[in-house]
C-alpha cells in the first residue's frame, strides 16, 4: 500500500477550524440506510464534494456540534456529520 | 427552408404561424436569482398554477420577442442536476426533456447562473447541453461579481461551453432585452443545434467527469475575486454562533409572531366587520328562509371566516420570503436542524411548522420546501398540531370563562400561563408524533441534510412583494374552491332539516349536525362532553373558531358583537371546570378543520393522508380530553 491510510480521515470527525482537501468520496450508506450508498455519494458530488475540493469547517451546530457548516471551495454548505461520513479528507500540508 | 413542402395538404393559411409562441424554460440552481429574473422578464404577466397530478407549482409568464412573437416562459423549480430527487426536480427534468404530457419540450432552455458562484451551475449547464436543447447561460447578479472584482471571460466561456451567454442583473432589470433577443436568436438558430434529446441518469463517475469539465471551464475563463465577499463570513460568525445565533434566531421568530398576531389584528377586525355588515345587508334584502341562511350563514360567514386569515398569511409570507431572499432561511434551518432532526424532521420543516402557527393551510402549502416525500408527509401530518390562530378564539373564550384572572408569582397571569401551556402542548405533541412516525412507521428513512448557504444579499422589495402577492392569491383561490365547498357542506349539515314550527330548543338541534352530535354524544360522554358540546363540534369543523359561534347557537345566546362575554358566563354556569379543560385539550389535538383536511388531500393527491390525519388526531384528542377530564374530576373539578 503506497498511500498511508492514516492520512485520510472522515470529514465527519473533524472539528471547527479544520482546513484540508477532499481525498475521496465514498459510497457509504447513510447512518440509517435510507439512501443507498451510491445515492448519497452522488448527492455529495453534486453539491461540490469532489476529490480535490478544499474544505474548511467554519461553524458547528450548538447541540453535539452537529450539523456543520463548511467552506467548500468558494461555496458555503451545511450538512450533518452523519452524511459527511463518506467524505474522506486530508489535512493540508504546509504550502 | 422546407416550410412549403412541409405545409399540410389542407393548406391552412400561413398567417397564424408566426404567432406560435416560443417556449422557453428557466432552469438554475437554488439561490441563483432565477425567480427574480423570471419576474424581471415577465413583470405581472404571469400566472401560477399546478402541474396536473402533482403539487408542484407551475409558473408561466409572457414576454414579447423583438420580432413580435410571443414567448411563453416557464420558471422551473431550482435544481443542481437533472437527476430528479424530489417531485419539484422531477418536473424540472421532465419539462426540459419534454416528458410532461401536453407540454412540448421547450424551444430554448435558459440556464440561470449566479455569476459569483459558477462552479455547480456550470456542471448543470453541461448536463443541459448534453440533452441537446438549444441553451443560453444567463450570468445573473453580474453587478455583484463586478463589485467583487471577479473577471469572467464571457467570450471564452461561451465558446468553450458552446452556448451564448448574456449577463443580467434581474433586480435592476439589466440585460433583460439582450436575454429576450438571445432567446429569439437561439430559437431561430441552425437546426443542427437541435440534436436529438439524449439523457440518462448520470452515475457517480459521470458527475465527477462533468465536475472536472466545469472546473476546467472555470479555471480557464473566470478569475478569483479581487475583493471577495467578506460580509457573509462576518455575518455568519454572529448568526451561526452557537449562542448569539440562537438568541438572534429566537428574536427573529418572536418578532415574526408579534407581527403576525398583533400587526394583523386591525385588518382582521376590519374584514370581520365587513363580512358582518354584508351579512346584515343581505339579511335585510332577502326574506328569511333557506336562501337567506345559505348566503348569510353559509357563504358570507364561511368565506369571511377564512378570508379573515389573509392578513396573517400575508404578514407571515412577507417574513418567510424576506428571510429567504436575504439568505437567512438556510441559516435558520442549520441552527434548528438538530432539534428538528431529534424529532425525525428535516431542518427545513421548521418553515412549514412555523407557518402553521398562523394557519395550517399555508403551513401545509409550505412543506414544498422539503424534498423527500416521507419527510414532507411527516411534516404535513403534524402541521395541524401547531396552535393555529383559529384556536385562539376558542381558547380565549374558555380560558376567560373558567380560569381565574390571577397572578402567579406576582408577575405572570394564570390565564396567560394556561394559554402558553396549550401552545406548548401542541408543539410538544407535534414533535412527539413526528418522532413516533419516524421511529415506528418509517424507520430510518431520513433525507440527508445537505444545503448550500447562499451569500447574504439585500432583498429586492419588488420581488418580495410580488411573491407575497402570489401566496395571497393562491390562498384566496383555495378559499374560493375547496374551503368554500366545505363551508357550504357544513352549513347544510347544520341547517337542514329546519326546525319544525313551535318546536322547543335551538334549530341546530333538529339538523343533521344535531343528529350527528346526539349520535356521538355517548361516545364523547366519557371525556366530559355534554350533548351541546358534541353538537357544536360539527359546525366547528368548518373552522376551529366557528365553534365559538356554534356554542352560542346551541346555548341559544344571540349572536353578534359583544356576545362572547355573555356566552362565557353562560358556559361557566353550565360546564364543569373538568369539562372545560377537557374541551381545551380536545381542541389542542382534534382535526376540527375541514379546510386543512381538504388541503392535505390536494397536497398529497390522495384521500389516504387526510384520513390518516383525521383518525390519529381524533384519537389523540380523545385520549388527551379523557385524561384531562378524569384527572381534573379526581382533583375535585368535576
Amino acid at each position: 500500500m503506497n498511500r498511508s491510510v492514516n492520512d485520510l480521515r472522515s470529514l465527519a470527525d473533524q472539528r471547527r477550524g479544520f482546513i484540508g482537501s477532499i481525498a475521496a468520496v465514498e459510497a457509504q450508506t447513510s447512518r440509517d440506510g435510507a439512501l443507498a450508498g451510491g445515492e448519497l455519494e452522488r448527492r455529495l458530488l453534486e453539491m461540490g464534494f469532489v476529490e480535490g475540493a478544499r474544505v474548511e469547517i467554519l461553524h458547528e451546530g450548538f447541540i453535539a456540534r452537529d450539523p456543520i457548516c463548511v467552506r467548500l471551495d468558494d461555496m458555503r454548505v451545511a450538512l450533518r456529520r452523519a452524511d459527511a461520513r463518506g467524505v474522506l479528507v486530508r489535512v493540508d500540508s504546509a504550502p | 427552408m422546407t416550410a412549403v413542402e412541409l405545409a399540410p395538404a389542407k393548406a391552412r393559411p400561413l398567417a397564424p404561424a408566426p404567432l406560435a409562441p416560443l417556449r422557453v424554460a428557466l432552469v438554475g440552481n437554488p439561490n441563483s436569482g432565477k425567480t427574480a429574473l423570471f419576474n424581471a422578464l415577465t413583470g405581472s404577466r404571469q400566472k401560477v398554477a399546478n402541474y396536473a397530478g402533482v403539487t408542484v407549482e407551475r409558473k408561466e409568464g409572457r414576454v414579447v420577442a423583438p420580432d413580435g412573437r410571443p414567448i411563453s416562459l416557464i420558471d422551473l423549480p431550482g435544481t443542481y442536476s437533472l437527476r430528479a430527487r424530489s417531485p419539484d426536480e422531477k418536473i424540472t427534468r421532465d419539462a426540459v426533456l419534454g416528458l410532461i404530457e401536453g407540454e412540448p419540450a421547450p424551444d430554448v432552455v435558459v440556464c440561470v447562473a449566479d455569476a459569483t458562484n459558477l462552479r455547480l451551475v456550470l456542471r448543470l449547464a453541461l448536463e443541459l447541453k448534453a440533452v441537446g436543447r438549444p441553451a443560453i447561460l444567463a450570468l445573473n447578479m453580474i453587478d455583484i461579481a463586478q463589485r467583487q472584482g471577479l473577471e469572467i471571460d464571457v467570450e471564452r466561456l461561451s465558446r468553450e461551453l458552446g452556448m451564448p451567454i448574456v449577463a443580467t442583473v434581474a433586480t435592476r432589470r439589466r440585460g433583460i432585452e439582450a436575454l429576450v433577443g438571445a432567446m429569439q436568436a437561439r430559437a431561430d438558430g441552425a437546426a443542427s443545434d437541435r440534436q436529438p434529446g439524449g439523457w440518462r441518469e448520470p452515475s457517480a463517475g459521470d458527475i465527477r467527469d462533468l465536475h472536472r469539465q466545469a472546473e476546467r471551464l472555470l479555471k480557464a475563463s473566470v478569475s478569483l475575486p479581487k475583493r471577495p465577499d467578506t460580509w457573509t463570513g462576518r455575518l455568519d460568525d454572529v448568526l451561526l454562533h452557537p449562542v448569539a445565533g440562537i438568541v438572534i434566531l429566537l428574536a427573529v421568530l418572536f418578532l415574526m409572531f408579534q407581527a403576525v398576531f398583533t400587526g394583523a389584528k386591525p385588518i382582521m377586525d376590519l374584514i370581520t366587520a365587513g363580512f358582518d355588515a354584508a351579512g346584515v345587508v343581505v339579511r335585510h334584502l332577502l326574506p328569511p328562509g333557506i336562501l337567506q341562511s345559505l348566503i348569510c350563514d353559509g357563504i358570507i360567514a364561511g368565506v369571511g371566516s377564512v378570508l379573515v386569515f389573509l392578513p396573517q398569511i400575508v404578514i407571515l409570507f412577507l417574513f418567510i420570503i424576506l428571510l429567504e431572499d436575504v439568505g437567512y432561511m438556510a441559516r435558520a434551518a442549520f441552527l434548528l436542524d438538530k432539534i428538528m432532526g431529534g424529532a425525525g424532521l428535516h431542518g427545513r420543516a421548521f418553515i412549514p411548522l412555523l407557518s402553521s402557527f398562523a394557519c395550517a393551510i399555508p403551513g401545509i402549502m409550505a412543506t414544498r420546501v422539503i424534498d423527500n416525500r416521507r419527510d414532507r408527509l411527516t411534516t404535513i401530518l403534524v402541521a395541524p398540531l401547531m396552535t393555529c390562530s383559529a384556536r385562539i378564539p376558542v381558547y380565549t373564550l374558555i380560558i376567560a370563562a373558567f380560569i381565574p384572572r390571577r397572578a402567579v408569582w406576582g408577575v405572570l397571569s394564570l390565564q396567560g400561563l394556561v394559554f402558553f401551556g396549550l401552545y406548548a402542548t401542541g408543539l410538544v405533541g407535534a414533535l412527539a408524533v413526528a418522532w413516533a412516525v419516524r421511529t415506528i412507521f418509517w424507520r430510518g428513512a431520513s433525507e440527508p441534510f445537505l444545503m448550500e448557504l447562499p451569500a447574504y444579499k439585500a432583498p429586492d422589495p419588488l420581488n418580495v412583494l410580488r411573491n407575497v402577492g402570489q401566496r395571497a392569491q393562491i390562498f384566496l383561490r383555495r378559499a374560493g374552491t375547496i374551503i368554500l365547498s366545505m363551508m357550504i357542506l357544513i352549513w347544510f349539515l347544520s341547517t337542514v332539516p329546519g326546525k319544525p314550527a313551535g318546536a322547543p330548543g335551538p334549530a341546530i338541534d333538529y339538523s343533521f349536525a344535531g343528529m350527528i352530535g346526539h349520535a356521538i354524544e355517548p361516545i364523547l360522554a366519557p371525556i366530559g362532553f355534554s350533548w351541546q358540546m358534541s353538537v357544536a363540534l360539527i359546525p366547528g369543523m368548518a373552522a376551529r373558531e366557528v365553534a365559538v359561534g356554534a356554542l352560542g347557537t346551541v346555548y341559544a345566546v344571540s349572536g353578534g358583537e359583544g356576545s362572547a362575554g355573555i356566552l362565557g358566563a353562560s358556559l361557566a354556569h353550565q360546564w364543569s371546570l373538568a369539562s372545560a379543560l377537557a374541551f381545551l385539550a380536545w381542541y389542542v389535538f382534534a382535526p376540527q378543520c375541514a379546510s386543512t383536511l381538504g388541503v392535505v388531500k390536494r397536497e398529497t393527491n390522495s384521500w389516504l393522508w387526510p384520513t390518516v390525519m383525521f383518525v390519529y388526531m381524533t384519537a389523540l384528542a380523545y385520549a388527551a380530553a379523557f385524561i384531562v377530564f378524569h384527572t381534573a374530576a379526581a382533583m375535585g373539578a368535576g
